[in-house]
């Protein structure tokens, strides 16, 4: 085995091994900022600040008892919550988290730190999730119940009604960054103007970046637009009748899709790994600091604004967002053609 | 040699998804095969180095419209199709009805296998493999030849598009009263 294999099996298994952890730590980072908000404490007593909580969460959800509605479609259900983390585990496999490295010179050749690197990145992305609703959709007809059937019916709905506004919104950053590999879009958004501002591609877009924050929420069905599972409608929507790990698989997923469309965001919009103070090998740490952010402004949206109602978001996503996204990428198109960026 | 191994399990699965589509009894599974033989489709057109070709295969059937194919079978609650015969329909309506889907079916496989037939040797309907266009692979180029030599079907299928959406509107909408 060359080393550059090695090396890249070890990305790939640090990857995965990230990923699953920050499913964990987003939960308890969910739990201590819901807390900071709603002036309580949170988890406190599991572990030093309540750290542990998220492990005995695992443990809990591992020792439950499996059930399955009799009449479900058996196949489908096991198959549901399968379908969703797999599509959100294999959509962060393009996603670059640093500059090219050769890991202290112990590679002849710097390789990428991403799994795979894909020259239609951006496209497979894209790919990827639009396949992750399935596992939603399938959960929601194969419980054979009326709320997870309406739960997964709503998210189709959803996610079709706010894919275009995300697409569109992509489009104008890769008429920009004329590419549709992350990587080199990453490295377009290298430098300064005026040796202060970075050259990121959300001040060229900051309207391009809106919609694409909004419609990454309503993707990931995270609040204000989280009708998949509306409690007070649907007692939890597609994955009312999941219990134990099957259960946890979805809540997996939705933290895992969180973090990726945080990733997809800081790699289009805020320059990636590339930012002041530290050396280009070192820039995953301005990369994690960014997602970092973004996850956060995510947990602070859910635990600040109310639920919408299911017609204002579809009248919202089709009459308000898709026409500003299409106008922008229409005057961003225009702008690459004029200036010849 | 991975190559061919590789195709022949992918078009397998395009294959056998796509019989299996039309013998299911419950439409979700239809739907459901439907979409595992794009994926093997998409597949084959990676092995074809069209990579772009084969994420938009996914983006757009698998994606979208098969999203949407499920979305109505769910909408409509379409169950289980039990019979394969109405058996309240007077039988010659039937019979007749699958004479002439076995006649379609026959005159398909004609036509496939003449195509297959011809294709390697006497140049086909779409000339010899050998002279077959270079593969089209950088989104690049896919673009240029969408905007320049196939403008206008480009432009007509957009148009046709068009129409459908209206349509569907103008069907859908209810007069205000």
């Amino acid at each position: 085995m060359s080393p550059t294999l090695i090396a890249q099996i070890v990305i790939l298994l640090f990857v995965f091994f990230m990923l699953l952890n920050s499913a964990a730590i987003m939960v308890y980072v969910e739990r201590k900022v819901a807390a900071l908000l709603q002036q309580r404490f949170g988890p406190y007593l599991t572990g030093p600040h309540g750290l542990l909580q998220p492990l005995a969460d695992v443990i809990k959800l591992m020792f439950k008892e499996e059930l399955r509605p009799k009449a479900a479609d058996a196949f489908l259900f096991t198959l549901a919550p399968v379908i969703s983390v797999t599509a959100a585990f294999a959509a962060f496999a393009v996603v670059p988290f640093g500059a090219s490295t050769t890991f202290f010179g112990l590679l002849d050749h710097p390789i990428p730190l991403q799994v795979a690197d894909v020259n239609v990145a951006v496209l497979v992305i894209f790919a990827i999730t639009s396949m992750g609703v399935y596992g939603i959709v399938l959960s929601g007809w194969s419980s054979n119940s009326k709320y997870a059937l309406l739960g997964g019916l709503r998210s189709s709905a959803q996610m079709i009604s706010y894919e275009l506004s995300y697409g569109m919104a992509l489009g104008a950053v890769l008429l920009l960054g004329n590419s549709l590999s992350l990587t080199e879009l990453v490295n377009g958004q290298a430098g300064y103007w005026f040796h202060v501002i970075p050259r990121w591609f959300v001040f060229l877009q900051p309207v391009g970046f809106v919609i694409f924050m909004i419609a990454g929420i309503a993707e990931t069905n995270r609040a204000p637009f989280d009708f998949p599972e509306a409690e007070q409608e649907l007692v939890a929507g597609y994955h009312t009748e999941y219990s134990s790990m099957r259960f946890a698989m979805f809540f997996m997923a939705e933290y895992i899709n969180m973090v990726t469309v945080s990733a997809v965001a800081t790699d289009l919009f805020l320059g990636g790994w590339h930012g002041p103070f530290l050396p280009a090998s070192l820039g995953w740490i301005w990369f994690l600091v960014k997602v970092g952010a973004l996850l956060f402004f995510y947990v602070w949206m859910r635990w600040t604004l109310p639920r919408y109602r299911y017609d204002q978001l579809m009248s919202f996503g089709w009459k308000v967002l898709l026409p500003i996204a299409a106008l922008n990428l229409l005057v961003t198109a225009a702008g690459v053609i004029y200036f010849g960026a | 040699m991975p190559d061919q191994i590789l195709f022949y399990l992918l078009g397998g699965l395009a294959v056998v998804a796509s019989v299996l589509v039309i013998g299911q009894r419950n439409p979700i599974h239809s739907v459901l095969l439907l979409i595992a033989s794009f994926a093997g489709l998409s597949g084959l057109y990676v092995l074809l180095q069209a990579p772009f070709v084969a994420v938009i295969q996914i983006i757009i059937y698998a994606g979208a419209i098969m999203v949407l194919f499920l979305f109505v079978v769910m909408l409509l609650n379409v169950g289980r199709e039990d019979t394969d015969v109405d058996e309240q329909s007077p039988v010659f309506v039937h019979r007749v009805s699958m004479r002439v889907g076995a006649l379609l079916a026959g005159l398909l496989v004609v036509e496939l296998v003449w195509a297959l037939a011809s294709a390697g040797t006497l140049g086909g309907v779409f000339g010899p493999m050998s002279q077959a266009p270079p593969a089209v692979t950088s989104v690049r180029t896919i673009g240029h030849a969408l905007f320049t030599d196939y403008a206008f079907a480009f432009e007509v299928t957009s148009i046709l598009i068009l129409v459908a959406m209206v349509g569907a509107v103008v069907l859908a909408r209810r007069e205000a009263k």
